[in-house]
């Protein structure tokens, strides 16, 4: 079970008259399983924060841990492995390769594992399952409805089974019926243990969601009054294979 | 899903980039090799021709204190009088290691003769192998057979002998069957008979005073086929007319050099055809570099999805590209006046070059893209969606 810790995170864009503080001073804990919805205004800092635990854009200042894993203490491309093993993304606006099957799209992480390509279409399978996008596994992303292209997003994003999952406006895009199927998918991936934090500006879609952490300014205004950061072990080797 | 399918998939998806890129390689290698395959038919068209412009080795008799000029040209130490070349020797130049390389070989016999009072020098020669050793000779009349002579220009005017008349040489009424075209040589001032027939007015029969070779080695220096006839025949003195060998060599460099010089021009066009190419496409690609390094891509697997394009294109501008140089090349060269398409023969070592040259250039030319995808901002690339 993976735990997340953020202390005192902060995010500086630009210098001098142009320096802009996108996160100040973060601290907060996620339990392992737990599902988090991040909510606040647009430019309130949601989507800094989601890079920043994306391990996809490093804070000036302040410690993101992931079981212990100093995640920015990690080389750039020890970050990437990080990424593959610890993190699925969910994108608002899906980000599907159009030239790829449904199919082909959700074994995307896996082309750098070392497994079988009938093993890796077995994992995609089954994912695709979990999702209810068995039948369209053929089907290219201009051939499937918006809502079908998030799961098959969110099938892409549990393929290889990470711990973590980072939404960003998963249902941005989504008409009501779509929305309701595709947060009751991640609420189901919460009950079997997968960490979720996810961006949303929806009320509804946070509803889903164990905690909601509201933010502004870059600050988190509630949602962290409970959890205290725990203690950690030092930084353990990351294994990942290359 | 392997990196060879995503990159597969990609040119299929973006087949007006891929045909620009593949068109760019085509071009470049089609036109290198045809600018090869045609100098290389060029060269054996001139081989083929210098092949029969003359002689080039020239077989002396060994001697020390006379000399004679010949066709303005030294012939060493020569005596009419003193030593010869025994003619059952010659067979023996048909025996060296370069044999294929001999065109012909034309024995001289040299003689003093008197005509209508006056003395001239007299050359039984083969006139079979003349017509390689001297293409240029224009001969007004026939070839002479037999008891017949043909006179060059000067000893025609000068001795007032014309076609059909009858000249006593030593006795022996002879026939003047032609007379030479002048040509500018001392060939203008001889008598010529048949090699036969001056040896025996001459009382030379056996023997000759020089031997004329029309050789050309392009994979071995002339100067190894002068040691090998030396070694056959080591009574004669064998030496090379270097300033033929020379302009031989230099002409075939020239068009080596100007064709080399042409397809690195070409290739860096190509070349560059391919990087701006890549470097559009990478760019029109951030979003995708961006996922894929956000699911987990290391740089190196970035880099080798642009490589393995440029290296299914340049695999296929490489084939298509020889196929399309040698195949205009062919039908270009046919069309020439005096040349034959056989003359651009299908040379397994320019394939397996160019097919090389392709890939080279296309993996070079992608790099500088491939390595600006490898190090794009993961979090950039999706922020510029």
């Amino acid at each position: 079970m993976t735990q997340i810790v953020a202390e005192n995170i902060e995010k500086i864009y630009g210098t001098g008259d142009s320096r802009f503080t996108a996160v100040s001073d973060m601290s907060f804990a996620v339990a392992p399983g737990e599902f988090v919805a991040v909510m606040g205004e647009s430019g309130a800092g949601k989507s800094t924060l989601l890079s920043i635990l994306g391990a996809l854009n490093a804070p000036t200042s302040g410690r993101y841990r992931v079981d212990g894993i100093d995640v920015y203490g990690l080389s750039r491309e020890k970050q990437a492995d990080f990424r593959r093993e610890f993190l699925g993304f969910v994108f608002q606006h899906f980000h599907l390769m159009p030239y790829l099957s449904v199919l082909e799209n959700v074994m995307l992480p896996l082309t750098t594992s070392p497994l079988k390509r009938h093993e890796k279409k077995a994992l995609a399978a089954r994912a695709l399952e979990t999702v209810g996008l068995m039948k369209k596994a053929g089907h290219l992303p201009f051939e499937i409805s918006g809502g079908e292209k998030e799961r098959t997003a969110v099938a892409r994003a549990i393929v290889n089974e990470p711990p973590i999952i980072l939404a960003d406006e998963p249902t941005g895009n989504l008409d009501t019926r779509n929305t309701g199927d595709v947060m009751a998918l991640l609420r189901r991936l919460s009950k079997q243990g997968t960490t979720i934090i996810m961006v949303t500006h929806s009320r509804t879609c946070s509803a889903f969601a164990d905690r909601i952490m509201t933010i502004a300014d870059g600050r988190i205004w509630a949602g962290n009054e409970d959890h205290i950061i725990p203690e950690m072990e030092p930084t353990p080797e990351i294994t990942c294979p290359a | 899903m392997t990196l060879k399918e995503i990159a597969v998939k990609n040119l299929m998806r973006r087949k007006g980039k891929a045909f620009f890129i593949l068109a760019g390689l085509v071009v470049g290698v089609a036109t290198v090799v045809g600018i090869i395959s045609f100098v290389h038919a060029m060269t054996r068209d001139i081989n083929h021709k210098l092949e029969k412009f003359g002689a080039n080795i020239l077989i002396v008799p060994e001697t020390e204190d006379l000399s004679l000029v010949y066709g303005g040209m030294n012939l060493g130490g020569v005596s009419f009088e003193a030593r010869e070349i025994d003619q059952s020797g010659l067979v023996e130049i048909q025996t060296i290691k370069n044999a294929a390389n001999i065109a012909a070989v034309g024995p001289v016999v040299l003689g003093a003769v008197a005509v209508k009072g006056r003395k001239v020098l007299m050359a039984g020669i083969d006139f079979e192998a003349n017509y390689i050793l001297k293409p240029w000779w224009q001969i007004n009349g026939k070839v002479p057979s037999g008891q017949e002579v043909i006179v060059g220009a000067e000893a025609s005017k000068t001795l007032g002998l014309t076609v059909n008349q009858i000249v006593f040489i030593k006795g022996e009424p002879l026939r003047v069957s032609g007379v030479l075209a002048s040509t500018g040589s001392q060939d203008d001032h001889l008598v010529f008979a048949t090699l036969p027939v001056a040896q025996s007015l001459l009382n030379k029969k056996g023997v000759v005073s020089m031997v004329e070779v029309a050789a050309l080695c392009n994979a071995c220096p002339i100067d190894e086929m002068v040691k090998q006839i030396s070694g056959k025949l080591p009574g004669a003195r064998t030496m090379a007319i270097q300033q033929v060998v020379k302009g031989r060599m230099e002409t075939l460099g020239q068009f080596t050099r100007f064709s080399y010089l042409i397809s690195a021009i070409v290739v860096f066009i190509g070349g560059m055809v391919v990087l701006v190419t890549f470097m559009g496409s990478v760019r029109e690609r951030t979003r995708e570099i961006g996922i894929f390094r956000a699911i987990g891509f290391r740089k190196k697997h970035v880099m080798g999805i642009t490589f393995l394009e440029a290296a299914i294109l340049s695999i296929m501008g490489g084939i298509i590209g020889y196929g399309l140089g040698f195949g205009i090349t062919r039908l270009g060269f046919g069309l020439l006046p005096d040349k034959t398409p056989a003359l651009v023969a299908f040379e397994p070592q320019l394939a397996a070059g160019a097919l090389l040259m392709a890939v080279l250039v296309g993996l070079a030319a992608s790099a500088y893209p491939a390595f600006m995808a490898a190090r794009m901002d993961p979090n950039q690339a999706l922020q510029a969606l």
